[in-house]
């Protein structure tokens, strides 16, 4: 699984990638995270509000970031 | 577990919760409105009309009344907003043409969520999906000029009257300014990568498929990540107000910076705007030198430079835009402002 956090660096750019680590971690799933901060390339996602998630070039969270809980359910989702 | 997963996931229980908290919210306004003047008077037999009595009240009453309303304000317009998305603002804007398209595009700033750090994104979404540059930047205007705390805390402080001339002035700017920068053939000066980036990806509305305790929750995460934010601003804010409050006399302003002041509008322009504040860290300077004289539309002019033109955005809006098209941008912006303080001073009085 890929996962990208995308945005230019804001704090809750910072936050969202610690609870994804985190995430992946309580779950132990095998995930390599990337940091996307290029802007050409986060609006080439359809992304216009930062921090935003993507699961295997899939948005699916943008513009806040989510609680623990939520972020789990997500992963879930996408592994099972 | 955090505080906003512990929303009741059923509508009574939501309903019942909302209503408590409201109770609570309303009880404790109105006990700060008493607590402070017993506390200091009676309670430590301080002198009412001593200057460090006023500021000491004028500063624990002011902190904790902002305080509150911000709370109150915050989550209320956080929990409608939630129904609003700037994906769902842009499909409104899609294909508009400039005219009709700088007035929905203002409209449509002052309602749509949206955080200034994703100016850049947005104005290269906007634009790549077809909206002009001018309606793009009607919407990038509006969006930090007309602010929903700001007009909450002017309905509460100055009545409605100001807070629609407030509105209404920040909506004539964003579409006036929006539509001048569009008639100036202003592609020439966006950053070319801006027209070469092509949106991938499907597009996700975050605002759609959420439910009612999700939205709640949202509004709570955003209150805490505002007042984190704006709580230097605040206390800096009422601080300085207190000290004019007790210590700067009335003739100070009203000789200097009065509605005589032929450049009261100008300076309070060139203050505000390298000024970086939010309006909840101004409004408590405005209240104080509007109750020292100031004239009204000068402190408007000097909140909304305050809170429109900010350097931040302006080194974030430079990646898309090249410094002619910003500093027409600013330029524009700042004269719209100057207009409606002057426009205002001469109808107010």
């Amino acid at each position: 699984m890929i996962i990208k956090v995308l945005g230019p660096g804001c704090t809750n750019c910072i936050t969202l990638e610690r609870v994804t680590r985190e995430a992946i971690a309580d779950l132990g799933l095998e995930a390599t995270i990337e940091k996307v901060t290029d802007y050409a390339t986060i609006a080439g996602y359809g992304v216009m509000s930062t921090p935003a998630l993507v699961i295997d070039d899939q948005v699916v969270v943008s513009g806040r970031v989510p609680t623990p809980t939520a972020l789990r359910e997500l992963l879930n989702t996408h592994t099972g | 577990m955090s505080i906003v997963e512990r929303v009741p996931t059923t509508r009574p229980a939501q309903v019942g919760t909302l209503a408590g908290v409201a109770a609570v919210w309303v009880g404790a306004y109105v006990l700060n409105g008493h607590l402070w003047g017993w506390l200091l008077h009676d309670a430590f037999g301080m002198d009412p009309v001593a200057r460090l009595t006023e500021s000491l009240h004028f500063f624990v009453y002011d902190t904790i009344k902002i305080g509150l309303l911000l709370v109150g304000i915050i989550f209320v317009v956080t929990l409608l907003r939630s129904y609003m998305s700037i994906e769902r603002t842009r499909a409104l804007l899609g294909g508009r043409h400039e005219g009709v398209g700088n007035v929905m595009a203002a409209g449509l700033g002052v309602v749509t969520p949206f955080c200034s750090c994703s100016a850049v994104p947005a104005f290269i979404g906007f634009v790549a999906a077809g909206v002009p540059i001018g309606v793009t930047l009607s919407f990038l205007i509006a969006s930090p000029m007309i602010n929903e705390i700001a007009i909450g805390l002017l309905l509460t402080m100055f009545g409605w009257q100001i807070t629609a001339v407030y509105i209404g002035a920040g909506l004539l700017i964003a579409v006036v300014a929006g539509w001048v920068l569009g008639r100036l053939g202003v592609e020439r000066w966006v950053e070319p990568f801006v027209f070469e980036t092509h949106l991938g990806g499907q597009l996700i509305d975050p605002s759609a498929r959420l439910r009612f305790d999700q939205r709640i929750q949202i509004g709570v995460e955003e209150v805490a990540s505002i007042l984190r934010k704006i709580w230097p601003y605040l206390l800096v804010g009422i601080g300085l107000g207190a000290l004019i409050h007790g210590w700067v006399p009335t003739t100070f302003f009203t000789t200097y910076a009065g509605a005589g002041n032929a450049f009261g509008v100008l300076v309070a322009v060139a203050i505000g705007a390298p000024l970086y504040s939010n309006a909840a860290g101004v409004m408590p300077l405005v209240q104080v030198l509007y109750d020292k004289g100031l004239p009204m539309g000068t402190l408007l002019a000097f909140m909304m430079a305050v809170v429109a033109l900010s350097l931040p955005e302006m080194i974030l809006l430079r990646r898309v835009l090249k410094p002619q098209l910003l500093g027409a941008y600013v330029g524009i912006v700042a004269s719209g402002i100057v207009a409606v303080g002057y426009l205002f001073n001469a109808l107010l009085t």
